[in-house]
């Protein structure tokens, strides 16, 4: 992943006007399936659009540590804990690389945290509901981590080579992260009554808000088509949408659970799974901040981002000494 | 805010020995120690490597894509450096 | 005490220190300074729970009443738990946590260096995967005591504030009792009067570098190792247990 040094070339470039000749020339280079990497001309939008959508994705997994971190102190037995932590550190890390696929795009992460501060990024809404219950730590793995890796596996081939790449890493760590939490689920469903009613219980309240992650209906959305055109998507937010569901049932079915939907039924004509209406209110308020858990979470991440900022300093004014003196 | 953020290094890992050391990723880090470190931390949870390179990313020189025509097209007539520009009859062997 | 009870009182301890460590560690996780930092800090507490898990299944063997890790962990009540009092100490901020990690590993290196010479095969067998562990944790501690005392003066003020609140916590670890004893001469088990001189050396090294002033030896609490523990360690066990008690019986 290249660097804010080399962007300044970048900076420069981005002055000069797109003509319909350039433009032209990079969607051909798109058609033709080939990679933008950092330094190549794009046009603003695009840029834009990239560091949008791949900073969104970090804020995602920054934030994604806090509703399963809750439960680490609280993990039913080590090997759960183990487990939940080396999930939490990918998160981390998956956050760190989605960060500098976005600053090969000419932004710093200094940048990029302060919009996620001041609530001008966003991240993904699903991360402001609560995890209540140890099997919630179940269904965040199987449907949460179920309906991002629908979503991230079209990634792998998107045509900005610096996020392809990221999530090339991203997808082959997150393999184990949904199949956890299906485990814990089936654990839970063959567990007492009392586990399998916990079960239930996570998957009532889990449900509506993964399918919300796929984001607003084709008909809605307002980036889908340009993002498709650029090949930063590759399928649209109801394709993915419906994938999740038609798989996701049957494992309900297996687990013995059932889907809070009265109107789930089995199309036999489509092959597909009709499903009713998501609550797109619901969506909008945690989207505009009024979630159960958005105060919350952006007020423990800017205290952390506080708390550290001696740290974070001493380690520089520290490494400036060092090398003056190596200079002298 | 920190008043200037660590500075980015890029990461490079070996993933065997006999292998080159190959574009991983990058980091930020205050020193170049540190940089070895995160890079360990972030880069080799799964044992991906065996050895590690950290780079300062501002150090780095690059070409400069705007003159790829200019800089690589001059290397693709010259096919006559390639062992298949040449004919061999058959028959002759370990050539 | 017989030698193979001294032996599991031994590992039990062992375990419980990697435990309540990294119990610790826990709660900070999502909250470090830095992105990179928190990878780290990942990395160490998931060795301390591999070190824990594996004591406790080694130690859970030995007594033969068919304990496992978990019953170990989650089912013994809070004066069961024999780790020093160091570890339980609440996080505070970045420094003060991270003068109790290098407090501890300085000794922890030095012990676990010493275990792998000794003449019970389980013990040194983890004592070797544990102390490749604990040799790059403690270079990573020592090298943020340098940062922090060498840094700002507002670091090095406050990691000098969080060496001397921690240091009343340093004593207990090198202070024998029958079951240390017992595994010096049955086992040659560590000598905790050199890991003293070890540590000491190794902690003056690095505090100096930091610019930092090693704190005077006064007044020493003691009493973790043998099941005394600070008032907030209850609600450290309380949390930790509270499924398994919950749900006994419960598989997860």
């Amino acid at each position: 992943m290249y660097t804010q040094g080399l962007d300044q070339a970048g900076k420069e470039q981005r002055e000069v006007a797109e003509t319909a000749d350039m433009l032209a020339a990079f969607q051909a280079r798109i058609d033709a399936e080939e990679k933008i990497e950092a330094k190549d001309w794009m046009p603003e939008a695009y840029r834009r659009t990239l560091i949008r959508q791949i900073s969104q994705h970090a804020h995602s997994e920054i934030i994604g540590m806090q509703p399963e971190g809750n439960w680490l102190t609280r993990a039913p037995s080590l090997k759960r804990k183990a487990i939940l932590l080396a999930k939490v550190q990918d998160e981390a890390g998956h956050g760190l690389y989605l960060y500098s696929a976005a600053e090969t795009l000419g932004v710093s992460r200094d940048q990029l945290v302060g919009d996620l501060l001041s609530g001008k990024a966003k991240y993904s809404s699903i991360f402001n509901y609560p995890t209540l219950s140890w099997a919630d730590i179940g269904a965040v793995g199987w449907l949460v981590d179920g309906a991002a890796i629908m979503n991230q596996i079209p990634l792998c081939r998107c045509s900005y080579g610096p996020y392809a790449r990221a999530m090339v890493r991203v997808c082959k760590e997150e393999s184990f992260h949904q199949r956890q939490g299906f485990e814990i689920m089936l654990t839970l469903c063959r567990g007492t009554d009392e586990q399998k009613a916990m079960a239930q219980d996570a998957l009532s309240r889990w449900w509506w808000p993964s399918l919300m992650m796929f984001g607003p209906n084709d008909s809605e959305s307002k980036h889908s088509a340009q993002s498709m055109a650029w090949k930063i998507k590759r399928f649209t937010n109801d394709e993915l949408r419906q994938k999740f569901v038609d798989v996701t049932v049957q494992q309900a079915e297996y687990l013995g659970i059932s889907v809070p939907d009265k109107d789930l039924r089995f199309d036999e004509s489509s092959g597909h799974h009709t499903f009713g209406e998501i609550d797109w209110q619901e969506f909008m308020d945690v989207i505009a901040g009024n979630g159960p858990c958005n105060k919350q979470r952006l007020e423990k991440r800017q205290a952390a981002h506080d708390d550290g900022a001696w740290v974070r300093e001493a380690a520089q004014a520290y490494a400036s000494k060092q090398a003056a003196l190596a200079a002298a | 805010m920190s008043k200037q953020e660590w500075p980015l290094y890029e990461v490079f890992i070996r993933t065997k020995s006999g292998l080159s050391h190959r574009h991983a990723g990058s980091v930020h880090a205050a020193d170049d120690q540190m940089a070895l470190d995160n890079a360990r931390d972030t880069y080799t949870r799964r044992r991906e490597g065996v050895s590690l390179w950290v780079v300062r990313s501002d150090s780095i020189v690059a070409s400069d894509p705007a003159e790829t025509a200019a800089f690589f097209e001059p290397a693709e007539d010259k096919i006559y450096r390639h062992p298949t520009f040449y004919e061999i009859p058959d028959g002759v062997e370990n050539l | 005490m017989t030698s193979d009870e001294a032996l599991v009182a031994y590992t039990l301890r062992l375990a419980d220190n990697a435990l309540v460590l990294s119990q610790r560690m826990l709660e900070t996780v999502a909250a470090e300074p830095e992105l990179e930092e928190e990878l780290a800090h990942a990395n160490f507490a998931l060795d301390f729970i591999g070190q824990a898990r594996m004591l406790y299944t080694q130690a859970g063997e030995l007594e033969g009443q068919g304990r496992s890790e978990d019953d170990l962990a989650f089912m013994r009540d809070e004066n069961e738990f024999r780790n020093l009092l160091l570890l339980e100490q609440p996080n505070g901020h970045f420094g003060d946590a991270l003068v109790r990690q290098f407090l501890f590993e300085a000794f922890y290196l030095h012990l676990l260096e010493a275990l792998t010479r000794c003449t019970d095969e389980g013990l040194s067998a983890i004592a070797v995967r544990a102390l490749k562990e604990v040799q790059y944790h403690f270079r990573h501690s020592s090298q943020w005591m340098i940062r922090l005392g060498d840094g700002t003066e507002l670091s090095h003020a406050r990691v000098q504030a969080s060496l001397n609140n921690a240091w009343r916590y340093t004593g207990e670890m090198f202070v024998a009792d029958e079951i240390d004893l017992a595994i010096q001469e049955n086992h040659g088990g560590p000598d905790l009067a050199s890991i003293q001189k070890l540590w000491r050396r190794d902690v003056e090294k690095t505090v100096a570098e930091a610019t930092l002033t090693l704190p005077d030896d006064e007044w020493m609490a003691s009493g973790g190792k043998q099941g005394q523990h600070s008032e907030h360690f209850g609600f450290l066990i309380a949390e930790m247990q509270y499924l398994q008690r919950s749900f006994p019986g419960a598989t997860w």
